[in-house]
């Protein structure tokens, strides 16, 4: 890995890229804006309530067969689905065609699915709780953000704040944007990556911008501001390739070896994390410079801050 | 750089280890590999992982009201008639009850005797209405008795149904959580706890066939119940009839003292019970003075049984017949045994997960961290060689205290939470990362070796303390907002973090130091 020993600094122009990252980023959120106005969001029972089950079925059926089986035995909706392994189904309906009768309905499934079908997991969300999972979610989500931005503001001053901030929500909505063009089932884990996202994202944010505040204090108005931005980011490159590496790798790990639980959790985090590095990089650093470039301050009011560099 | 801190270090860091290393193991292994005085807690496993039942019960408010007004409304009809005002229309519902009186000069008389009943209940008049409620802090305070007494008698049914270690809390005001882990039927475990199971003896007035019952209008002191559908196959014509029975309650369930299933002589199971002193003493009138009429045992508003009363029996104890099977026997008994619920509760969230899935999950996510944990070796080694190899002994040494610590610390290990140790590791690293790059920097800037190493680890603090406590906070708030799971995963990254604050920083810097005089090299490899 001898790009990563780098006895000097490298000199790449990330402010000067800032026109092509904002197209795209702006274009990638407002798409996946746009299809979650339009489609919604795949929630999973955890927030709109009703009833999953996961069953295995040594018999493999087709899942033709069963959607027809099943349409004939019960009333109301039931949404068949395999998972990765053939014998794997997810059933899902609505509580109250559950709430009928539990046991004979839990006995007609597993008859429904043949010989020695098990039924692995069952989850029975009721519409008071799923309206209160999602009420603290979005709740946790609101709070953290702006946990996060106070933060910043705290420990630097408004523009990095504002520039970390938009960096977030970029990286929030890219992470939804996984369940909402994927369809990926959108459950409580999906609160819990986006919160990962966060936190990870203000991390390498705040690498950069603890380096962007200490090169201020060591060269002042002698340098451009466009190219201290540049350097502070250069500078802090191999941190934040590494430290990405490392944690990417780790959950490819889980991702592959994981089983599926655990998959479809890293999944998320692993878009969270990617998009993290990205957008602390070549959005948040060149929104700083455009922030400060349109209200005219280098030399002024940041330069202050440098009080508290180390 | 002091020799006796670095050795306070190390031994406070070998020991951690050693004292986890149990944990490690899982807790069948553990006994076989370390003797007993080695043994400490073990790491608790989270449903999700270990199979089990979830339950998420809430105490039925309207119900209990209804009921609390029920029984008022009969005591409120003797105090006013104690006080000699006449009253019509007495109404319970469970915001209230509401009553007219006939007179409106007695108004007065009808304060008093509500005030007899119950000081805290508050009355409104209307010219002759009359509308008597308790007020908010006093349902309040209902509910938090009614919750906690749900859950001692939850408590009882599920300790005495023989699960082991069932988790079973408050939650919010009005809400339980069972979880009975392991669970082969959690069915059982939800008819035993769903059931109200609210016992009482009345006067059977009359009893109708079926049809008969439908036409029915009974007086205001009685209702109609019926019979419990049996599961035995011998008695399905006794279904067909229905019972007239005084509204009074002569002998309640929480007069009880004991029940147990028992068999009766022509070998059917039946159901004996004991009743404490008032009970016994109250079912000795009453069996005195009704002698040969028939009264009902009636559970939930269901008939069970309805025998004759042959003598009056004043020993407080008696046979419950009533066409039982062994099970029906001896649940009917546990569940008399418990106690009543003050309440009906019902069942808001549900979640079983079979024990095959739970053993995958632990399976796969063993190996997954294991895997993990090699891999991010790999990667720091070939990107600082040395330093490299002293931040992954910090990562083992790490983890291995995160599994203890959660061990100790009684934390629940969920499958999110694997994710969650996995995701530390990696951010763990991150510290290091840190620090070697900032030596690194310190040499390209021409410093010496040692002050390069200081200054690293020196400049490296505040950048790591920021971004970890970054993460503490998302943690943080994830574990105040999320569920069971989450939980988990909140806690253990935390754990994990704290952790790696010890080991990434002091330990590693400890390891170079020590390595540092030991070799006295020129050069570093990093």
């Amino acid at each position: 890995m001898s790009f990563l020993n780098l006895k000097k600094v490298p000199s790449l122009d990330f402010i000067g890229m800032r026109l092509w990252t904002f197209g795209i980023s702006g274009i990638g959120v407002l798409s996946i804006l746009l299809v979650l106005l339009m489609n919604g969001l795949p929630y999973g029972v955890d927030f709109k309530g009703g009833v999953i089950l996961e069953v295995r079925a040594p018999n493999a059926p087709k899942l033709d067969d069963i959607r027809t089986a099943f349409s004939e035995v019960l009333e109301g909706d039931a949404s068949i689905q395999t998972l990765d392994d053939a014998q794997d189904f997810l059933v899902r309906f609505d509580e109250d065609l559950f709430e009928a009768d539990k046991e004979e309905t839990l006995s007609a499934v597993r008859k429904l699915f043949g010989k020695g079908a098990d039924i692995r997991r069952m989850e029975s969300v009721g519409p008071k709780v799923s309206n209160e999972l999602l009420g603290s979610g979005l709740t946790a989500v609101f709070f953290a953000l702006l946990a996060m931005l106070f933060y910043i503001w705290f420990r630097f001053e408004w523009r990095y704040g504002l520039a970390a901030l938009c960096a977030l929500l970029h990286d929030c909505i890219a992470v939804v944007g996984l369940y909402v063009l994927g369809r990926v089932e959108f459950a409580e884990t999906a609160i819990v990556a986006v919160l990962i996202t966060a936190a990870y994202s203000i991390n390498d944010t705040v690498v950069i911008f603890d380096r962007v505040r200490e090169n201020k204090g060591r060269y002042g108005r002698s340098m451009p501001l466009k190219a201290l931005l540049n350097l502070s980011v250069n500078e802090t490159l191999s941190r934040t390739l590494l430290t990405s590496l490392t944690t990417l790798a780790a959950l490819l790990v889980l991702y592959f070896f994981g089983g599926r639980v655990i998959a479809s959790f890293s999944l998320p985090i692993l878009i969270g994390l990617s998009v993290g590095t990205y957008s602390s990089i070549c959005l948040a650093t060149p929104l700083l410079f455009w922030l400060s470039d349109a209200t005219d301050v280098h030399g002024g009011v940041l330069n202050q801050n440098s009080k508290k560099a180390v | 750089m002091i020799k006796k801190n670095q050795l306070f270090l190390l031994a406070l860091t070998i020991c951690g280890v050693l004292l986890s290393l149990p944990a490690l193991m899982g807790p069948g292994r553990a006994l076989r590999y370390f003797p007993g005085w080695w043994q400490g807690p073990q790491l608790v496993f989270g449903l999700d992982l270990q199979g089990g039942a979830h339950l998420l019960l809430e105490v039925d408010k309207t119900q209990m009201m209804a009921d609390h007004y029920d029984l008022l409304a009969g005591s409120l009809r003797k105090a006013l008639r104690k006080k000699g005002c006449r009253y019509a229309n007495v109404r319970a519902a469970e915001s209230g009850i509401k009553f007219e009186l006939v007179d409106e000069g007695s108004a007065d008389h009808a304060y008093d005797a509500v005030r007899s009943l119950d000081s805290e209940l508050v009355i409104t008049r209307n010219g002759k209405s009359m509308r008597v409620a308790l007020p908010e802090e006093a349902v309040l305070s209902l509910l938090a008795s009614a919750q906690e007494k749900s859950m001692e008698t939850i408590r009882r049914r599920v300790d005495e149904s023989g699960t082991k270690e069932p988790l079973i809390q408050t939650q919010g005001r009005d809400r339980i959580v069972l979880q009975v882990p392991g669970a082969d039927s959690p069915e059982r475990v939800k008819e035993l706890v769903g059931r109200t199971a609210r016992l009482s003896f009345q006067l059977v007035k009359n009893v109708l066939a079926l049809d008969e019952a439908q036409s029915f209008v009974p007086n205001p002191s009685e209702e109609i119940l019926f019979p419990v559908p049996s599961s035995r196959s011998d008695s399905a014509n006794e279904d067909n009839i229905a019972y007239v029975v005084d509204r009074e309650v002569l002998v309640s369930g929480s007069m009880l003292v004991d029940a147990q299933p028992s068999f009766d002589q022509y070998n059917q199971p039946q159901v004996s019970f004991k009743l404490n002193g008032l009970g016994a003493e109250l079912f000795g009138a009453v069996t005195q003075k009704n002698t040969g009429r028939p009264f009902a045992i009636v559970l939930d508003s269901e008939v069970i049984s309805a025998p004759r009363i042959n003598e009056p029996i004043l020993g407080g104890q008696g046979v419950i017949s009533g066409r039982f099977s062994i099970q029906e026997a001896q649940d009917l008994s546990l569940l008399m045994r418990s106690g009543a619920l003050p309440a009906p509760l019902t069942v808001l969230e549900e979640r079983v997960i079979g024990p095959g899935l739970g053993a995958d999950s632990i399976q796969k996510g063993t190996m997954a961290t294991a895997v993990a944990i090699v891999v991010v070796v790999a990667i720091m080694f070939a990107a600082y060689h040395l330093f490299g190899t002293f931040a992954s002994i910090a990562l083992i040494v790490n983890f291995v205290l995160l599994l203890g610590a959660m061990a100790y610390l009684g934390a629940t290990l969920t499958l999110p939470g694997i994710a969650g140790i996995a995701l530390t590791l990696g951010m763990a690293v991150d510290a290091n990362v840190l620090i070697n790059e900032r030596i690194k920097e310190e040499m390209r800037a021409g410093r010496s070796l040692i002050a390069a190493l200081d200054m690293g680890y020196q400049r490296a603090m505040t950048t790591i303390v920021d971004s970890n406590l970054t993460t503490l906070i998302g943690a943080f708030i994830l574990y105040v907002f999320g569920s069971g799971p989450v939980r988990g995963f909140a806690v253990t990254l935390s754990i994990g973090i704290l952790i790696s604050m010890f080991t990434a920083v002091l330990l590693s810097r400890a390891m170079a130091f020590a390595w540092i005089r030991y070799k006295r090299p020129k050069v570093l490899w990093i």
